[in-house]
Formats: structure tokens, sequence, C-alpha cells
């Protein structure tokens, strides 16, 4: 019995440093941030103002467009990137297929660039005289050039497009090996049961999948609700704030205009209020069955 | 139908390859042409690399923010991999209740969105500079202090740390080795694939990490490569093939690292959900 309380104690010692550094680097600041969602003021002269920042919430346009764009980011990109990744990964998971590597390897490949240096490139691609446009103009599917990123819906489009670019591949292979660990023995005994190929996706790879797709649309989830980078190397917020995510604004309220810590930490608590609410949803829709 | 199938499948895995592809393409052919060139669409590769690539060094810092860039995700990937796999040895080899409840609130950490705790992190780096400077605001130290200890590594290894065989620990307790030894000596050479994977990741991690280093590192000394290259992106007379050669430049270490090693690559993706 001592032999184990001291092997406990080592215990401790090999977890501690974590203990105290994500206590001091993730909960603590979360700790701050609400008790900072209560004050206001200027830089660092803050004082406690009760629901000031929350009723502020409720009038400030700007919030309210930048909650509005983010989860439109998040309802349009976060589908469309999940099947497009399911279809993707059920083409390839075909041990028959030629070039199966290099069809996966090519799908994964954006997910191995920078999320700063895949933005620039797709503010250049889409720029007024950028390639997109010498494309569609070529093929004279349009007559003058499309101004994607001084155009509020089209800045969007090209926003999500990008989003999807870098994290289908990604999500893919999630997919992919969830796939080989499927016994193709389930397959076959549903083809001799006359099963088709559209009716064994969904009665037997969807619900198996269920546990991963949960996992990614989680993950991809949080993630779009957090879009940073993106929406600042491609278009700055712009046009207007018609592109403006939560974080762009958060940073903006922050580090842009006078600090305004206290209002800024409010705000970045919707997005904690977010995650968790939509986290419950998905766990509850993929729990249902189960 | 059946006959149908097939033609289609590579249709859609054609189209799937070009579109994945083609912004690489066109990012490796833009370093070699002037900027007049590659407004103009030329999709074929030219003779201005040297030109791109001198006038990218001469114009840009290029040298400290690439010196930069790999100091913060050497150490940074140093100390992620340190801390996270004595975290998760620790946890899965001393198990306690009351550890196993610990475990779970540091899971909870990885739901906490960045953009929620990055103005207390810019306060608490406030502070840390009244006292220690070298830590403080606008240090290369501040930028990855924050980011080395998460729960997804410690998982990561906890995860791992299953398949590391316990008779080999009971062998380094008889050979009388302490148990920090045993970590060392034993666990850690023998889990050489699993630290790999990690490195991996944590690597790509850091030197992709954008928003931090933008809040807290300010002077130009400073500065790290998705930095620079959002800088260059946003100017208003863009020379697209020095830009060009920038991002190429940034995306060389995480491309070469992912073809050659492929399968650390995605075993470390993989090690969040494997069960």
């Amino acid at each position: 019995m001592k032999q184990l309380t001291k092997k406990d104690n080592i215990g401790w010692l090999f977890v501690g440093f974590s203990i105290f550094a994500i206590g001091l680097f993730y909960f603590y600041p979360m700790i701050d941030a609400l008790l900072l969602s209560f004050q206001s003021g200027m830089g660092s002269n803050l004082s406690y103002t009760g629901l000031t920042n929350w009723s502020r919430l409720l009038n400030d346009p700007t919030f309210i467009t930048a909650l509005t764009n983010t989860v439109t980011y998040l309802l349009i990109q976060v589908p469309i990137m999940i099947i497009l990744a399911l279809f993707f990964s059920v083409l390839l998971n075909d041990s028959t297929l030629k070039f199966r590597g290099f069809f996966r390897t090519a799908i994964f490949l954006p997910a191995v660039t920078s999320l700063v240096a895949y933005s620039v490139i797709f503010k250049y691609m889409f720029s007024g005289d950028g390639i997109v446009n010498q494309l569609l103009l070529n093929l004279s599917i349009i007559n003058e050039p499309i101004f994607f990123l001084s155009d509020p819906f089209w800045a969007k489009v090209v926003i999500v497009l990008a989003i999807t670019w870098r994290w289908t591949g990604y999500n893919m292979i999630f997919y992919l090996s969830a796939l080989q660990n499927i016994d193709q023995s389930v397959y076959e005994a549903a083809r001799i049961d006359g099963a088709s190929s559209v009716q064994q996706f969904f009665k037997i790879t969807i619900p198996l999948l269920r546990p991963i797709i949960l996992f990614t649309t989680i993950t991809s989830t949080i993630g779009t609700l957090q879009i940073f980078d993106e929406v600042v190397n491609i278009t700055g917020g712009g046009p207007g704030n018609s592109t403006l995510s939560i974080s762009a604004y958060i940073f903006d309220l922050s580090f842009k205009y006078t600090p305004n810590f206290g209002y800024a930490a409010t705000v970045s608590y919707v997005i904690v209020i977010l995650v968790i609410i939509l986290s419950l949803i998905q766990f509850k829709v993929a729990g249902e069955k189960e | 139908m059946k006959k149908l199938k097939r033609p289609l499948t590579y249709l859609f895995l054609s189209i799937a390859t070009i579109i994945s592809i083609y912004p690489f393409f066109w990012m490796v052919v833009s370093m070699t042409n002037r900027s007049v060139d590659v407004t103009r669409g030329r999709q074929l590769p030219g003779l201005h690399l040297m030109e791109n690539l001198t006038n990218l060094f001469n114009q840009v810092d290029m040298v400290t923010a690439l010196t930069n860039s790999f100091i913060i995700a050497i150490l940074s990937t140093f100390f992620t991999l340190l801390i996270a796999s004595l975290a998760g040895y620790g946890f899965q080899m001393y198990r306690s209740r009351g550890k196993d409840l610990v475990f779970n609130i540091l899971l909870l950490s990885m739901m906490i969105p960045f953009a929620s705790i990055m103005v207390p992190l810019y306060r608490l780096f406030g502070r840390i500079s009244q006292t220690a400077p070298f830590l403080g605001i606008d240090t290369l130290a501040a930028a990855f202090l924050p980011t080395i200890t998460t729960a997804f590594f410690i998982f990561f290894f906890r995860q791992n740390t299953r398949m590391f065989p316990k008779d080999l620990i009971e062998a380094g307790r008889i050979d009388g080795l302490s148990e920090i030894g045993i970590f060392f000596r034993i666990f850690v050479p023998t889990m050489k694939t699993t630290y790999a994977a990690a490195a991996i990741i944590a690597f790509m991690n850091s030197w992709n990490n954008f928003l931090w280093p933008l809040v807290v590192l300010q002077s130009p000394s400073n500065q790290t490569i998705p930095l620079l290259i959002s800088n260059l992106g946003s100017s208003y007379a863009p020379d697209y093939g020095m830009i060009m050669s920038a991002i190429t430049i940034a995306t060389l270490p995480t491309a070469l690292v992912f073809f050659f090693m492929q399968k650390h690559f995605v075993a470390g993706m993989m090690g969040s959900v494997k069960g």
C-alpha cells in the first residue's frame, strides 16, 4: 500500500506541469474573460459596469453582422465539405481503382499549406484580373470580369470555397481510414441480399461512420466558428463588414481600434456559448439512433 | 449502369485532383515569372526565378522571419513533445481516481476557442512583461509559451502509451532505474514513431500559426513567416512573382515533411481519434 501511494505521487510529478500550464493558459483566461465581460474602459483602465457590455451586444450592428457571417460560413461550408469528403472517400475506398494513392495524396495536399499562404493565393486567384476571371472569360461563361472580392455576396462565396479547398482532403483521410476498418463481408452480405450501392451507402457506410462523422463535424464547427486567417488575408473583412467574422471583430476591438478589452471579452464569450450549444446539438443528433 | 460508373469515378476524382493541385502549380509557376506576366495569366514557367528571389530577400527581411519561425517551431515542438509525453505517460501508467478526473478536466480545454482567450492571454503576458521582460510581450518565447501544453497531445500520448508493454517498465524497475529514468531510457526510445508523428503535427501547427503571433509579436525583428506573408499579401501594388516566391518558401518545409514522412503525418493526424 505504501509503495502504491509513493508511485501515485510520482505520477503527479509527471502530469504536474501540464496541469499548471493548462490551468494558466486556458482555464485562467476563460475566467478572466468572463470577469472582463462585466468591465468597461480603455486599455487597462477598467471598472465593473454590470451588464453594459452584454446589452451593447444586441444593439451593435457590427457584432450582428459578424455573427451572421460566421454562422453563414458554418451552415454552408461544413455540410458541403463533409459531404464532399465522404463522397471522395467512398470513391477512393475501392482497391481496384487505378492511381488510387495519387488521387488520395493530391486531394489531401491542400491540408499541408499554411492558412495565411493559401489565403493569399486565393485572394490573387479571385482578383479582378485573376486566373478565375480569365478562365471564366475565356470559356465565355461571363462577358466581363466579376469583382469577387469587392462584392458582398461573392466575397463570402470565395471564403467558403477557400475553406472547403483547404479542409476537404483532411477530413477525407479520417473517413478513408474508418472505411478501411469496415469488414468487407458486411457489404458482400448486403449485395447478396440485393442492396444497391446507394442503399449500401446509406444503410451501412453512414451508420458505421457515425462516430467519425460526429468527430469531424464538431472539430470543423469549432474551427469555422473561429475563422480568422482566411477572412483577414482574403478580404480583410470587407467589402464593408460583409465578410467580417467574430474572431476578426474581437481582434479589431482589442488591437485595431482603441482597445476595449471588456467588450472584446463579451463578444468572445459568444463563441464559447456557440461552441457549447452546437456541440451538444451534434452529440444529441448523432446519439439519437444508438 | 456498371460500365458508366467507372469513368464517372475517374472523372470526379480527376476534377478534384486538378482543383486541389492547381493553386500549387500556379504558385510555383508564378514564382518564375514577372509580376506583369502573372497578371496576364501566364501558365508556363519563366526565367525570372532568381530575380524574384533576389527582390524578396532584398526588399523584405526574409532571413529574420525564417530564423524566427524556425526557432519558434523547433523549441515549440521540443517542449510540446516533452510536456505532453510526460503527462500522457503519467496519466496512463500511474492511474488513480483523482487523476482520471483531472485528465477529463484537461480534455475540456480542447473545446476552448482560442479567440475567446486571446485578450486575457495578452493581458497575462503584459503582466509577465513587468517581472520577466524576456518572456513577455514581443518576445519569441511569448509566441510559443501558451501553445506548448495542449490537451490534444496529452491525449495523443496517453492513447499511444496503451500500446507500450508494461513488462518493460517492470524490467526497468528490477534493473534499479528510477521512475523518471524508466521514462527517458526505456519509454522515449521505444516510442520513436509516436514522437515522430507528434513532432510533425506540432511543428506544422507552430510554423503556420498566425493569430497569436500577430497579437503578441510587434517589432519587425520578431516577425514570423505567416506575419510577413500576410503583410506582403495586403500591399496595394503586389509584386506577384516575389510574393509567390515567399509563399513557396513558406510552404516548402511542411510539404517536404509531408512527402517524406507521409505515414507519420497521417498517424499524427489520426492520433486523436484512435480508440
